[in-house]
């Protein structure tokens, strides 16, 4: 029974226990041993029992859950020093809309600090190692959730997506990844990195799980003034076909340096595929791309050096003894602060002081209105835009944590829909070199609907077998 | 592009204690990012608004309900030091 359980999407486990073919203790426990045994530091945190739960769509479903939600009563870290052992008073949106539908939490998930990386190397309770390839990185800031459900160590996990964090993880694990329209997925109690930016959604095995997870997380929320109504259900999608369908690829962008050869030619053929699907492939340009990198590397540090002045010793957290109120602030940062958030901290802080706020965070967020009106611009006249998720597969581990640049060009696709505030989905499009490829694919704000049918009639067409991580990882 | 002076003043405006052994590793790292994202300065922006928030956020205010909030020991629960009824610290002064 146990591999009968192992190989059921969320949805079909949900089912399942519905019907009454499978217990709800069963499966949780099948996870829960299954994590507690994790060997790629996928997790933070597993549950020692079931937790109580509701009756609903999800009732039953174990859930991984990445650090940076609070979660009452269960650690909740962040990825950081600075917060280790932290169990908050209360449970982010996001987490608690999920338990209601009857999703039960199996385990809090590693990241990068404060979701500030690529490769999930940033984190203060060490690296993850990818399922695919041990040596090498899951991907982050989202790595935890990305290698829990890739090693089926979780059916589906919640993630967070910045710049990227989402669909980047998903894309080097080998699984799908929804990043939502910004304001479509309530922020409240998700620790905050760049406010404008931050967005949370699911990471899951197929396409269906990702949209059953994402019915239950979108909605307005008196506890974040920037969510959203979502103007329609989210639905099941059913999609075999493109027909009709017009997609955009920004040739330019894909076909530019530092695109490995493989990860192109992975690219090209789900354009084929495309193609046989019915759809209609045009050519578009993003001619502010380039420079939307530098941008949010601009927005997002100005943004987290202002959220993250809230660690300082007094409340939560780490406190470092000092004999005077200011050495107790910056000493305590300074030990409980690892250098990736450092670094960015003291960038948004310059890009903000005095003499140089024009310059950098007023000329970032001009180009942010120019990279937001290029893609409303194309989204006139395509119903989507395709690229690949990463320029390159998973990379080695310690490959690029001394060049904190390279490190950053890992987001250099996904970075203009969270600049736009734009819904975009990765969906596996094959291996190259025995590693997973992502496709991104993105639409205008609230096509979540369109971007899944989309996603799932390729997936269809693609047929990508995850299934060869569940075996040897745990 | 970025020295030791200016280096200290920022990390003092971000509360952050750079020791001296960090500061020229911190300054050239700051220094090849800030390089780096110097990119758009090349860009013609001339006209074009900033966008500081993706969607509408005006009109939402929730009503002016009073409703509970956290009790005052699950507030102070997760704090290094309490004194009585509230957080404490050392003195701005020093001992």
């Amino acid at each position: 029974m146990a591999s009968d359980v192992q190989s059921l999407s969320a949805t079909a486990a949900a089912e399942a226990i519905a019907d009454g073919g499978l217990a709800r203790g069963e499966l949780f426990e099948h996870y829960r041993r299954r994590a507690a045994a994790d060997k790629l530091n996928a997790f933070t945190w597993v549950a020692d029992v079931e937790p109580a739960q509701v009756d609903g769509a999800l009732s039953g479903v174990p859930l991984a859950v990445k650090d940076l939600f609070c979660t009452e009563g269960i650690p909740s870290q962040a990825g950081s020093k600075i917060l280790a052992g932290y169990c908050p008073p209360y449970t982010a949106t996001a987490v608690a809309n999920l338990e209601a539908a009857g999703a039960v939490v199996l385990g809090k998930t590693n990241q990068d600090e404060f979701a500030m990386g690529s490769s999930n190397e940033n984190s203060a309770f060490g690296p993850v190692l990818n399922p695919w390839d041990h040596s090498r990185v899951p991907g982050g800031s989202s790595g935890g959730s990305a290698a829990a459900v890739a090693a089926g160590l979780a059916p589906w996990a919640l993630g967070t997506d910045t710049g990227g964090s989402i669909r980047q993880p998903a894309a080097l694990c080998g699984i799908v990844g929804l990043k939502p329209t910004y304001g479509a997925v309530s922020r409240y109690g998700m620790i905050a990195f760049a406010s404008s930016l931050d967005s949370a959604g699911p990471l899951t095995r197929d396409v269906a799980d990702a949209a059953l997870c994402y019915r239950h997380l979108v909605g307005r929320d008196g506890n974040d003034a920037t969510s959203v109504v979502f103007p329609e259900p989210i639905e099941t999608p059913t999609s075999e076909r493109l027909d009709g369908i017009t997609i955009a690829v920004p040739t330019a962008l894909v076909e530019g340096e530092g695109i490995e050869p493989g990860v192109r030619q992975s690219f090209e053929a789900s354009l084929e595929t495309a193609r046989s699907l019915g759809a209609t492939i045009i050519d578009c340009e993003i001619p502010s791309a380039r420079y939307a990198l530098s941008a949010y590397y601009v927005i997002a540090p100005a943004e987290a050096s202002s959220n993250l002045a809230r660690f300082d010793g007094v409340r939560y957290g780490l406190r470092v003894e000092e004999s005077n109120l200011d050495a107790m602030y910056t000493e305590t940062r300074h030990d409980g602060f690892g250098a990736e958030v450092k670094r960015r901290i003291l960038i948004g802080t310059y890009a903000l002081s005095s003499g140089y706020y024009d310059a950098y965070y007023g000329r970032a967020q001009r180009v942010r209105t120019l990279v937001a009106r290029e893609l409303a611009a194309i989204f006139e006249r395509a119903d989507f835009i395709v690229t690949p998720t990463s320029p390159t597969v998973a990379f080695g581990l310690g490959d690029r944590i001394a060049d904190p640049l390279s490190m950053y060009l890992s987001d250099l696709f996904t970075i203009p829909m969270s600049l736009a505030g734009t819904p975009a989905i990765s969906i596996p499009s094959g291996l190259s070199e025995g590693l997973p490829v992502g496709l991104q694919i993105c639409g205008p704000a609230f096509s979540e609907n369109r971007i899944l049918g989309a996603a799932h009639a390729l997936e269809q067409a693609i047929g990508f077998d995850g299934s060869v991580t569940w075996g040897g990882a745990s | 592009m970025i020295d030791r002076d200016e280096l200290l003043h920022v990390a003092r405006l971000a509360r952050l204690a750079l020791h001296e052994d960090e500061l020229e590793t911190t300054a050239a790292e700051l220094s090849t990012i800030l390089g780096h994202v110097a990119a758009i300065e090349g860009l013609d922006l001339e006209g074009v608004e900033p966008t500081a928030h993706i969607g509408d956020v005006s009109d939402s205010l929730r009503a002016d309900h009073v409703r509970p909030s956290l009790a005052r020991d699950v507030a102070l629960a997760p704090a290094p030091a309490i004194r009585d009824d509230g957080f404490l610290v050392p003195s701005p002064q020093g001992e």
